[in-house]
């Protein structure tokens, strides 16, 4: 059963008088207990989708249309108190910066202490108990000490675990993690990601998991949605995209990582860059970078179509589909 | 390759010493009153040698040393002991004037080229005067076509000269450092995490520039990242680092085919991976220390999954292995002799 269901969301900046559209039609849907990935180059429009779900977009910008359904009632447009309940217990969301969550002049302790007695009646030593409990859950060493600590006496790893224990907590039916891990080191960043994983599995969280590493993706996500200039471009189980990607900016993607080319060889860059809101050109998006752009894709925008096991937005694709369609009518 | 040393790196050891600030306790030490200060041992008796023409990528957690690696070699801070030659000359402690001569020679790339191009001034502007310092005769003309060329050469236009840096993107921009790097025709190029804030595709640009104008110029890089793809892909030996220590060298192949420190271990685990057989990730105990004590034996007994009692007390020193290698491990060392 779908927990959340996002339909043609459109989110715009608005600049003296222009408006810039950050997101076009995003749609995709969320099962409850699982985990995706949304990807894409900076700028795309990953975290815009991320604040968007949980209400925090600022002005300038601010959702223009759509529809944002939470066990199938409508998030969009609630007042702040009734957001406040959402983002507290059914949505969490994890930053790239810890500091963005926790509180730097209150100590760990507090913290957690205060997030268990916000929402249940009990006393100071339970709330105590249960909080250092949590933080053994996310493999803090000697948790009694860390309680009394303030944030900056943590290193980077520990904190993002205070922030999942903290999660914990809340027991939210979403998980968003925008670049969770991307400020630490790779083993603690693997040791984290282990972690996320294995929390959403126990408790059957699902998860929404944004990142441009795309070897991290394809370690925690079931399914991969690609980004491009605010668009949804591709979306597929996360083993089959990355194996046969079928977007033009998809296989750019893949093709562009170091360990798609032979050692000491070029490495096969996708020409140009992501255009800033801006300049996002007409048509298909992609197609001042695209190596298959035709004629149609600079004025024209290409609609989702099912290409095997994925779905997809390129007219070049579903050329290919047509022309395999009349080669195999042409052999009946 | 021709095996010639370029830059020959050793015991080096840089300490910073940190007031506590004025809360901080007073000692009686060495027959005076002194405030108690905190000593961060960054780097803690480095051993290492470039070759020349070669890419020595350096690896390691956050805090292990490598930039203060690459700013104590370019002389941008004074090492507390050790010493650096490069060729035949020491060039540690060298007076400003004499260190011109090498700035020539041993050029800079850092990961922020927001931090290292200055804002107010235009490409060309910045362009010209890294040039006409190192060139003072040269013609206004032959500096204008230098110029024109060096853009070209990292896939910018002339339209780019006006431009200010802001008005470019990331990877643009980490073109045009390395633009300026190069423009006074260095043999050496030290590049602290230049690639750290680029997407995968801006990442390929700057790579590709990296190995096109190695291949042309004959360059040698010191290449500092904790991306092991790209290490896998742009190295020729690999470094690992550990704090303020070297605990792994070796080449490339060797590293990723047969890794054999501890860390260097867990390290390669850790990779994310795009095949799904990745071998089991490896989990350290505790996070990454902070140098602020020298530990009695191996650095890395804190969280080492195979320290035994002699790794506490005794420190390990580096040892050629039969594959060419070196490490500085005691139970790697018994694992052999067994
Ligand atoms: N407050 C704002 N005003 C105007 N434009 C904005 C604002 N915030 C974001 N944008 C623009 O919206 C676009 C999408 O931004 P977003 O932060 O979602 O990208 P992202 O995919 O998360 O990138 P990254 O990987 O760098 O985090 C970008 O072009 C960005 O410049
Ligand atoms: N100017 C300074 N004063 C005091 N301590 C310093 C100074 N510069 C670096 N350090 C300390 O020296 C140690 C090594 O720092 P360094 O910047 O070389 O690490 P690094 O390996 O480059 O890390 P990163 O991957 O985060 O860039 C750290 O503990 C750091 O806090
Ligand atoms: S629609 Fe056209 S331009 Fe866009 S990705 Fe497909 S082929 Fe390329
Ligand atoms: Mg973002
Ligand atoms: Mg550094």
């Amino acid at each position: 059963m779908s927990l959340l269901t996002v339909k043609n969301l459109n989110v715009a900046f608005r600049l003296g008088k222009q408006e810039l559209p950050a997101l076009m039609d995003v749609s995709f849907s969320l099962d409850r207990g699982e985990r995706i990935a949304f990807v894409g180059e900076s700028g795309a429009g990953k975290s815009i989708l991320g604040f968007s779900i949980v209400n925090l977009i600022s002005k300038p910008g601010y959702i223009q249309s759509g529809s944002i359904k939470l066990n199938k009632k409508e998030i969009i447009g609630l007042n702040r108190r009734q957001m406040q309940e959402i983002r507290g217990k059914r949505i969490a969301m994890i930053f790239q910066d810890p500091m963005m969550t926790l509180n730097p002049v209150l100590t760990i302790g507090q913290q957690l202490v205060e997030a268990i007695k916000s929402h249940t009646n009990i006393t100071y030593r339970d709330a105590k108990n249960i909080a250092i409990e949590k933080l053994l859950s996310v493999q803090i060493a000697s948790p009694e000490r860390r309680f009394n600590q303030y944030p900056h006496e943590l290193s980077g790893g520990m904190r993002q675990r205070v922030i999942i224990a903290a999660i914990l907590l809340l027991n939210p039916d979403v998980i968003i993690a925008d670049e969770p891990t991307t400020a630490l080191d790779v083993t603690i960043q693997a040791e984290i990601l282990q972690l996320l994983l294995e929390i959403c599995k126990k408790n059957d969280v699902a998860l929404i998991l944004i990142s441009h590493d795309l070897g991290i993706v394809s370690k925690v996500a079931e399914r991969t949605l690609v980004m491009y200039a605010g668009r949804i471009v591709e979306e597929g189980p996360t083993l089959e995209l990355i194996n046969d990607p079928q977007h033009p900016y998809t296989q750019g993607l893949l093709n562009a990582l170091p360990q798609m080319a032979l050692p000491g060889q070029r490495l096969n860059q996708i020409k140009g860059s992501m255009p800033s809101l801006a300049d996002r050109p007409s048509g298909c998006a992609f197609h001042n970078r695209c190596p298959y752009a035709m004629e149609k894709c600079k004025d024209q925008q290409p609609e989702f179509i099912h290409s095997g096991i994925s779905t997809v937005s390129c007219f070049m694709i579903e050329e290919m589909l047509e022309e395999e369609r009349n080669a195999q009518e042409g052999l009946l | 390759m021709t095996q010639i040393p370029l830059v020959q790196i050793s015991h080096l050891e840089k300490t910073f010493t940190k007031d506590k600030g004025i809360f901080s306790p007073f000692r009686f030490n060495k027959g005076k009153f002194q405030r108690q200060q905190e000593s961060v041992y960054a780097l803690n008796g480095v051993n290492l040698t470039i070759l020349k023409g070669e890419t020595l990528c350096v690896v390691g957690e956050t805090g292990c040393g490598k930039s203060t690696l690459a700013r104590t070699l370019m002389g941008l801070t004074p090492p507390t002991s050790g010493e650096i030659h490069y060729l035949n000359d020491r060039i540690d402690h060298l007076d400003d004037n004499q260190r011109l001569l090498y700035r020539r020679r041993m050029q800079m790339v850092f990961q922020n080229p927001y931090a290292s191009l200055n804002p107010r001034m235009t490409v060309y502007q910045t362009l010209r005067e890294a040039i006409s310092f190192h060139n003072p005769q040269m013609k206004r003309r032959n500096i204008d076509e230098k110029i024109e060329g060096l853009l070209n050469s990292v896939g910018l236009y002339a339209d780019a000269m006006d431009r200010y840096p802001h008005e470019f993107s990331g990877g643009q921009r980490q073109r045009i450092s390395l633009a300026r790097a190069l423009s006074v025709e260095p043999e050496f190029i030290v590049a602290d995490e230049p690639l750290a804030a680029l997407d995968v595709s801006v990442q390929a640009q700057v790579l590709n520039l990296m190995m096109d104008k190695q291949e042309e110029q004959d360059l040698t890089y010191l290449f500092i990242t904790h991306d092991l793809a790209v290490v896998e892909h742009f190295a020729t030996r690999v470094a690992v680092m550990y704090l303020g220590k070297v605990c792994e060298l070796a080449s490339r192949e060797t590293l990723f085919s047969a890794p054999k420190h501890p860390y260097t271990k867990a390290l390669l685990s850790a990779i994310p991976r795009l095949d799904t057989n990745a071998p089991e990730l490896i989990r350290l105990s505790g996070e990454v220390p902070t140098p602020m004590e020298k530990p009695i034996g191996c650095v890395f007994q804190a969280r080492c999954p195979d320290a035994t009692p002699r790794c506490f007390s005794e420190p390990p020193i580096m040892k050629k292995q039969k594959d060419g290698s070196s490490i500085a491990c005691h139970v790697h060392e018994e694992d052999q002799t067994s």
